[in-house]
């Protein structure tokens, strides 16, 4: 160990490349000193920016039926996705549960045969037995919807781009902000123009949902290769033989990839539309969070999280099936069988689950958090007090006493040494539209959670991404684990962390980690991982010790890794912790929330919704060095 | 082909309207009338549904009401789970039928039933409700200034948690709830800092907590509730209420006035909910009614439809009253 003492020349030429940096921390500190409590900008809830947001909203609702843009266009979307969703909620009823336990086993058996058609008849029957029927039915209806209306648009866009480099650029900034803005800020728009219910809550969960529609799809149509392409030309097709012969077929498992990242992104936002009174599984969780009951939000997690493994495994079926290969005649008869008798059997059993057959388990998940509460106590609220008291406070005090202009300056400063200048000035310009939106010192206090997630998330995901990259056996151990945590709903994460520590900021902290860590410990692994063997082994006959060999070599060779997975981090706490406004985590997140329960904060809501974007899209451009930026080590070369 | 199918839906949906443009509610079938579209009844009689909001007391009078509807009347009820405003809303969206505990919402009355007539007060439900910032009783014992408000400055250090900062904390409950504590700290100048502890639960758990193992506390509660015969808990004094004194919102600095709870209904079930509506407009006890069922469901394991049952089991008398005939 002591071998690392010995300086050597690179690390006195790097001497200075450190000073810089220190010395502008320390104008920074000196900064703050002196202008504390100055120029800070206090949030105000009646702040002419909200007032007049809320008159809009006052305005639109007087004139919501004599408008001619709502009369004549909104209202008949709205109409549109709700009979759309009235049909499927019908249907669905009206098969009862043995129809949908039969077709969703059919489909399921020509998807993936009869391992995924037993996974989706359990799964149907699920939930059935966690007592959840009505609403899983309706939650299904939404999803549905949702899906197919994202998918209509989705992938006509996503071929286009696909086929068009104009229209790929075009769009795709455009995706990059909606897949970094969190689902809370789709609803307060889609409030004001579709009115509240199932229709705006389909329609939020439709926009939420298209960005993977049409990225996934655009990639697999310009994917094709283009031999197949001219020869289908040269052959004499035209380009609608060409687009339906040739590039969809081609694209085919990589559009059921699609298919599958539209349902999941659904899946999520289906539950936090409920704030927007859109029915189903949501509703129960929203009570269990008002009741404060984790036995009510339990099950109703649990059939999310089984819809959702049994849509993921039927869509993951069917990309991976060779398209070639016709479908077996035992696998259609099977099908057909299991289809007829669900039909058949709609009139003799009763269409809603049968009580009798449900277990319910409120009482007994109640005492058992109720037993954690207890017994964990004094453990789980020194965390989560030295936490506040020694990370969260300060930082959040130190955010917000500083004069703005300096937050705005460490930000220009950070952003630029880490990305460069075109990200820096993004980033500048999302935090001083915020100051100007009215909800710095909320955006501030969000940061510092975020921040202290963050660090938290990167932490545990450095140690465990570094321990799967050196024993594969820990790696085996932990990828089924991480694969799992990746296809749950995000809300789900917030069960475990309200059950231990109530409704406070540390809440959405713990939720956001467990969510974050998966791809974070995913992409360091990787990193590590794709460190050339040879590399490596030269160290280690060069007579590296294994901490040498990790801190010298394959770290820093995993940079690029790493600031991606800390770009990944940032952005999926931010979402989190936003969500965290409904357990506690105030500031912005709880701003939206309190816009949806007080008509007076509609328009403060509808502001931190717009905030949260802003802030996501200035937290990735300052970290987003790590995957457009060249590594310091090549810019030297150009 | 699928493209299609939209298209001729959304053919299918101009023709139904008409082309006199579309109204936000003229999509939803008319829910209490007799239910054609809704497949889950099980009767003939229609679907009422009633808002579901976010306390125990409002849930024992929807879960009574609702349980005479489906057993007595043969009607199928939903219970979403609705905030109180946007519950408001879902009159106009045909989302929601009754809000069966309103809480004054002068201005919700103004909007909803005089301006866009889609809503209309059934009657009062016969509670008694007010909203007030309450301690346990230990530290009304300890500090006997301490339920006057001229002194919450003085003790502002006891209430000061990890959430509050260097301020006292004033815990509120779920966001959606009736609430003057922001203007009432500004207004009265308070140095406290309201923490939303988010729902009615965390609310009883720490003021249960702080009357057993003596901890301070300052919260948001009212009355009716259960907790007030269980655990003892002392008012604090706002300067009294006098008429109008909480009439702008950001001005208030008063306490919150004795409310007589009323009963809203959507116009179209008023209209069209026949012997539904005749039973909710009905429906009337007492505060002791409302906090046995409340109790029941809180504290003896029961769901709602139990305490219910229990309740209209042992009190025929008085809901016989509220049958239509």
């Amino acid at each position: 160990m002591s071998s690392a003492a010995v300086p050597t020349p690179s690390r006195l030429a790097g001497l200075p490349r450190w000073v810089a940096p220190a010395g502008v921390a320390v104008l920074f500190v000196a900064a703050y000193l002196v202008f504390r409590g100055t120029a800070t900008l206090p949030h105000d809830k009646e702040a002419p920016q909200f007032l007049a947001v809320t008159e809009l909203r006052e305005w639109i609702d007087d004139h919501r039926n004599d408008n001619p843009l709502f009369l004549y266009f909104l209202n008949y979307i709205r109409l549109f996705v709700g009979s759309l969703y009235d049909l499927f909620e019908t249907v669905l009823y009206g098969l009862g549960w043995p129809g949908i336990t039969g077709i969703m086993g059919a489909l399921a058996w020509l998807a993936g045969g009869w391992r995924i058609a037993l996974l989706a008849v359990g799964g149907v029957s699920a939930f059935g037995v966690l007592g959840l029927w009505g609403s899983s039915v309706d939650t299904l209806a939404l999803v549905a919807v949702a899906v197919l209306l994202s998918l209509a648009i989705g992938i006509p866009v996503g071929v286009w781009a696909g086929l068009s480099g104009r229209a790929r650029r075009a769009i795709t900034p455009v995706l990059d902000v909606m897949q970094i803005m969190p689902t809370f800020a789709y609803l307060a728009p889609l409030a004001l123009f579709f009115h509240i219910g199932a229709p705006a809550g389909a329609i939020a969960t439709m926009i939420y949902s298209i960005p993977p529609a049409i990225r996934i799809t655009a990639l697999a149509v310009s994917e094709v290769s283009p031999t197949a392409v001219e020869a289908s030309a040269s052959l004499g097709a035209t380009r609608r033989q060409t687009l339906f012969k040739v590039y969809l077929p081609l694209a085919r498992s990589t559009i059921a990839l699609a298919i599958n990242q539209t349902i999941m992104m659904a899946l999520s936002m289906v539950v936090i539309a409920n704030l927007i009174s859109a029915p189903g599984l949501g509703g129960d969780i929203i009570r269990g969070l008002s009741r404060a009951q984790v036995g009510i939000m339990l099950p109703a997690g649990i059939a999310v999280v089984v819809m959702a493994v049994v849509l993921d495994r039927m869509m993951m079926a069917l990309a991976r099936r060779d398209p070639h290969a016709k479908l077996r005649r035992t696998d259609l008869a099977a099908a057909g069988v299991l289809a007829a008798a669900g039909l058949a059997l709609i009139p003799v059993l009763p269409k809603v689950w049968p009580e009798s057959l449900t277990i319910n388990m409120v009482a007994e998940v109640n005492d058992a958090v109720h037993w954690a509460e207890t017994n964990w106590y004094a453990v789980t609220t020194w965390i989560k007090d030295t936490t506040s008291h020694l990370l969260l406070n300060p930082l959040e005090s130190l955010l917000t006493t500083a004069p703005w202009w300096l937050v705005a300056l460490a930000v220009l400063a950070v952003a630029w040494r880490v990305s460069g200048a075109r990200p820096a000035l993004v980033a500048l310009g999302c935090l001083l539209a915020i100051a100007l939106l009215g909800v710095w010192e909320h955006t501030m206090q969000t940061m510092t959670t975020v921040a202290v997630a963050v660090l938290v998330t990167l932490v545990i995901g450095l140690l465990l991404g570094v321990a799967a990259a050196r024993s594969p056996r820990w790696s085996a151990v932990q990828r089924p684990l991480l694969d799992a945590a990746q296809t749950m709903p995000a809300f789900v994460y917030l069960l475990p962390a309200l059950a231990l520590f109530g409704t406070t900021r540390f809440t959405a902290i713990f939720a956001s980690v467990i969510y974050a860590v998966p791809p974070v410990v995913r992409l360091v692994e990787d990193g590590i991982k794709a460190v050339p063997a040879t590399v490596v082994e030269a160290a280690a006959s060069a007579g590296s010790t294994p901490g040498q060999l990790l801190w010298k070599v394959q770290l820093p060779m995993a940079r690029q890794a790493i600031l991606l997975a800390a770009n990944q981090g940032i952005v999926m706490t931010l979402a989190m912790v936003v969500v965290g406004g409904l357990v506690g985590a105030g500031a912005l997140g709880y701003d939206v929330v309190t816009g949806f329960s007080q008509r007076t904060d509609f328009g403060m809501g509808f502001v931190a919704g717009i905030a949260t974007v802003l802030l996501g899209v200035m937290l990735d451009r300052i970290t987003q060095g790590a995957d457009r930026r060249p590594s310091p080590r090549k810019r030297k070369f150009t | 082909m699928k493209i299609r199918l939209l298209a001729g839906l959304v053919v299918l949906g101009l023709a139904a309207v008409g082309c006199g443009g579309a109204k936000v509610d003229s999509g939803t079938t008319g829910s209490s009338a007799p239910a054609a579209g809704s497949s889950a009844s099980a009767s003939g009689a229609g679907t009422v549904k009633i808002a579901i909001n976010p306390w125990v007391g409002y849930e024992a009078s929807a879960n009574v009401v609702a349980y005479l509807l489906k057993n007595e009347l043969g009607y199928t009820v939903e219970l979403p789970e609705i905030k109180e405003q946007l519950a408001w809303e879902g009159f106009e969206t045909g989302d929601v039928d009754v809000i069966i505990e309103n809480w004054g919402h002068p201005d919700l009355k103004k909007k909803f039933i005089d301006e866009k007539k889609v809503a209309q007060v059934a009657g009062s439900t016969g509670n008694k409700g007010v909203i007030g910032w309450y301690i346990p009783k230990w530290m009304a014992d300890e500090h006997p200034d301490i339920t006057d408000y001229k002194s919450l400055n003085k003790y502002a250090s006891l209430f000061k948690t990890s959430e509050s900062g260097d301020k006292g904390q004033l815990l509120f409950g779920d966001p959606s709830y009736v609430s003057n504590e922001e203007a009432l700290i500004k207004n009265l100048k308070l140095n406290y800092k309201v923490v939303v502890g988010g729902s009615e639960a965390a609310l009883i758990k720490s003021a249960q907590q702080a009357q057993e193992q003596k901890k301070p506390l300052l919260f948001y509660f009212w009355d009716p509730h259960w907790l007030f015969s269980k655990t003892d808990l002392v008012r604090v004094n706002l300067p009294a209420y006098t008429e109008g004194c909480d009439a702008d919102p950001k001005k208030v600095a008063c306490d919150y006035p004795e409310m007589d709870l009323d009963k809203i209904v959507s116009t179209k079930f008023a209209q069209t909910g026949g012997k539904a509506y005749e039973l909710v407009k009905n429906f009337h006890w007492t505060n002791e009614d409302q906090n046995a069922v409340a109790d029941d469901m809180t504290n003896n394991g029961m769901t709602g439809e139990q305490a219910a049952k229990k309740w209209v089991e042992a009190n025929t008398a008085k809901w016989q009253a509220w049958i239509p005939k």
